[in-house]
């Protein structure tokens, strides 16, 4: 029964993308694609790819460390915001309101360029063991995405515990669960199954805020391609590939998001 | 209909670029955006000060062009270059080889050695031994970029600069052990309250003419021979009717043209 | 010969020279600094600012105007429109903005020219403030049709099919019906979107265009307080993200006047 089901739903499907316009316009497609392999110059591709790829795994470190820790900051900010005392929800709302009221550029540079040059005049944090990571970049760009990432997933944490209805809460103590057990059994996976679906969307602005880091000399693929571009004074090669790069890692990460939500049951609340 | 859907295209078009179209034809002498002192940089009041800016300037009064400066990135000057966002590239940039497969070059207007700083506590010299383990920083699509990736690298870790002013303070901030530039630029440096707390010259590079090629030179777009033409025909007059020389004793106490044949680089 | 280099002055004491040259930022300086008349570079940045508004609002119009054309195009529009469409909001979102900024920068401006070429016009120079704007206004477009389309399909059904049953032209019922009624769902989408505009344009430092990023850079560049200037400039930001907050408050309102109030409305 199911596999029949899939089938019509393929059926379906195919025969969607064989409605005569559009077998029209992925022809153009194709031909503009083969038009720029054979009309523009890729022969620096061999000479960049092995650092293409390690660019590549570099921006898709930075993206998955970043939502990751960004994440686990943003539950207590949007809990401190949702039920807080206003010792707790005051310094919340300001981190959220500074973070997204000004550009994750600026916040880069200034840690970077800013904070990182008052480090070396402190004698002793060039001689701890922080010194070696401080010197370099990606521990700057990693908090800096890290607390952008925070600043805007912690406002829709927020919602999503304001969102979790009373009424469940109610029930629980009425359990008689301890707070920290009503937090953790009730109240925090209610509140990430609210706040998954927008997930999706903050992680892949997230992917698109990665390119920044090349501002402040780490590596990723976007300074590979500006490093093509350098070296080979070709303007649009170096960047397409890029923006499809970028194109098909965005695809993925919406296609994985999706299985993972199916996976969830939709009915909360 | 479809001469009204022409029209229509065209005012669209020029709407958008009706905003900024510029009158009678200036030059358009492009400049790195971010600050490269001595030569160019702005200051306060946005003005663009410097010797190159008065360099290029006395140039084009002595040959009648009307000349402005636009800023543009250094790591895209090039394309701005070659798809006419600027006419002439007056940025420090040397005549090499390989930039001369995309753009032409005027004849050299200055040309000074390649140096090494670093950190004041540290003594080592600047020959790859001396920088062997050391984080060696450089601007972007430099010769000093090229250099060091061909003489340094496995001894050195190369780290590259969007400018030259984020390398001089990573050195300062202690993010690097090493920063080769030119001479002048990294003398201004050193001469920096920044630069005088934390670094000095630790020697200068040995020479390689393929990769530091002759000097600086201003950049021009392969077709545009007549504008090629007027600066160096500009350059040879300041340097003849003295301009030049009264033009750098403002910023330097020795001759910044170097030598003619026999260079020291 | 090589010309000598200065030899660094000999400090007695490099460490309290180095905290001298460092933090130059002692209260006085950072006023001297921040002051708006050179050689402080507080006007400078105030310029940058002021550039930084100025593209955000044009970016922001551009934007509507696509994104008006656009969501109409995709609820409207042909077959092909449509699937057009789709691919330019695909697109300009999973690009990152800097990528795009990059790419529309140098091939924007070469395909107007090469246009305006081919149909027998003059090529013509664009200034930055142009292009940013294009860039910017390109980019925010994609956005701002899901905003508008969304807006659109939120309006009750009841109130298009009564003023189709009216006679009214589609234009007047665009005018009149259509884009009033869609205006209090749009605005929190299109705020947002004022917002983000704003804080985008800093991607334009990259590319080498004078707004308050920019700015910003120079002036730490030159002076070398790097932490003072960024931390200024991000006190910029804020304030200008602010006042629009307050703004928006008051266009969000008034664009609900005589409408249950969204607590009502639950």
């Amino acid at each position: 029964m199911a596999g029949e089901a899939a089938l019509i739903n393929a059926a379906a499907r195919t025969s969607l993308w064989l409605q005569p316009h559009r077998i029209v316009l992925i022809l153009i497609a194709l031909a503009l694609v083969f038009g720029a392999a054979f009309f523009m110059r890729w022969d620096w591709l061999p000479q960049y790819y092995e650092m293409g790829l390690l660019g590549i795994w570099r921006s898709l470190w930075i993206l998955a460390v970043t939502c990751f820790l960004g994440f686990l900051l943003a539950v207590p900010l949007g809990l401190a915001q949702a039920a807080g005392s206003f010792w707790f929800s005051a310094p919340a709302r300001t981190f959220c309101t500074v973070i997204r009221g000004t550009p994750l550029l600026i916040q880069l540079w200034l840690l970077y360029y800013g904070l990182g040059s008052l480090f070396p005049q402190y004698p002793w944090i060039r001689e701890s063991w922080m010194w070696p990571y401080l010197r370099q970049a990606w521990p700057y760009g990693v908090l800096a995405l890290t607390l952008s990432f925070a600043g805007y997933e912690g406002e829709v944490m927020r919602g999503a515990f304001a969102g979790v209805p009373k009424g469940q809460l109610e029930a629980a103590r009425a359990f008689g669960m301890s707070r920290w057990k009503i937090f953790r059994r009730i109240w925090l996976p209610q509140a990430i199954y609210r706040a998954l679906p927008t997930l999706t969307g903050e992680t892949v602005l997230q992917l698109k805020s990665t390119p920044l880091v090349a501002t402040i000399s780490v590596i990723d693929i976007f300074a590979v391609s500006s490093k093509v571009r350098q070296d080979t004074y070709l303007t649009y090669e170096p960047l397409l590939l890029l923006a499809l790069i970028y194109m098909i890692i965005t695809g993925i990460l919406v296609f994985a998001f999706s299985k993972i939500e199916a996976r969830i049951p939709n009915k909360v609340g | 209909m479809k001469t009204v859907l022409k029209t229509f295209a065209a005012a669209l078009l020029l709407g958008v670029a009706a905003m900024g179209v510029a009158k009678a034809d200036p030059v358009k002498i492009g400049v790195a955006a971010e600050p490269y002192p001595p030569f160019t940089s702005p200051d306060a009041s946005g003005k663009w000060v410097g010797w190159e800016i008065e360099f290029i300037d006395a140039v084009c009064a002595e040959e009648k062009l009307d000349c402005v400066i636009t800023p543009v990135a250094w790591d895209g000057i090039i394309p701005a270059l070659t798809t006419k966002k600027i006419d002439l590239i007056v940025s420090s940039m040397s005549i090499t080889a390989e930039r001369e497969k995309t753009i032409d070059f005027s004849d050299k207007y200055y040309n000074t050695p390649t140096a090494i700083i670093g950190p004041k506590d540290q003594k080592f010299g600047a020959t790859p031994d001396d920088l062997k383990g050391k984080v060696v920083g450089v601007q972007v699509s430099t010769v000093h970029a090229v250099y060091a990736k061909k003489h340094f690298t496995g001894a050195s870790e190369i780290k590259e600069y969007q400018t030259q002013d984020e390398a001089n303070n990573d050195l300062a901030a202690g993010r690097l052990d090493a920063v080769q530039a030119d001479s002048i630029a990294l003398g201004e440096f050193l001469k920096s309250d920044q630069g005088k707390a934390c670094c000095d010259l630790k020697g200068m590079v040995a020479p390689d003419d393929e990769v530091l090629g002759p000097g600086v030179g201003a950049g021009v777009r392969k077709e545009d021979t007549e504008l090629k033409g007027k600066i160096n025909a500009g350059i040879k007059a300041i340097r003849s009717n003295g301009k030049y020389d009264e033009i750098s004793k403002k910023y330097f106490d020795f001759d910044i043209y170097g030598g003619g044949g026999a260079q020291s680089n | 010969m090589p010309p000598a280099l200065p030899s660094a002055v000999r400090a007695s004491n490099p460490g309290a020279t180095l905290i001298d040259a460092l933090l130059s930022a002692s209260a006085a300086g950072i006023i001297e600094l921040l002051s708006p008349y050179p050689p402080g570079w507080g006007g400078t940045l105030l310029l940058g600012l002021l550039h930084s508004i100025e593209i955000a609002l044009g970016a922001t119009v551009l934007g509507l105007l696509i994104g008006t054309g656009g969501a109409f195009g995709k609820l409207y529009g042909g077959p092909v429109v449509r699937d057009l469409l789709a691919v330019y909001t695909t697109v300009v979102r999973a690009v990152p903005e800097l990528v795009l900024i990059l790419l529309l920068y140098y091939a924007g401006t070469d395909l107007i020219n090469q246009a305006l070429t081919a149909m027998g016009y003059q090529r013509v120079d664009i200034s930055g403030l142009a292009a940013g704007i294009a860039v910017l206004g390109f980019v925010q477009g994609a956005y701002s049709t899901e905003v508008i389309r969304g807006a659109i399909l939120a309006i009750p059904q009841g109130q298009i099919e009564a003023a189709r049953a009216y006679g009214m032209s589609p234009g007047l019922m665009l005018r009149r019906i259509t884009l009033p009624a869609m205006l209090p769902f749009a605005i929190p989408g299109l705020a947002n979107l004022w917002l983000i505009a704003t804080k985008d344009t800093a991607l334009l430092a990259v590319v080498g265009f004078y707004e308050l990023a920019l700015a910003t850079r120079q002036a730490a560049g030159v002076t070398k307080a790097y932490f003072t200037f960024f931390f200024a400039a991000g006190v910029l930001y804020l304030i200008l993200s602010l006042v629009s907050n307050l703004l928006i408050g008051r266009v969000e309102a008034w664009s609900r006047r005589g409408m249950p109030s969204l607590k009502e409305a639950r």
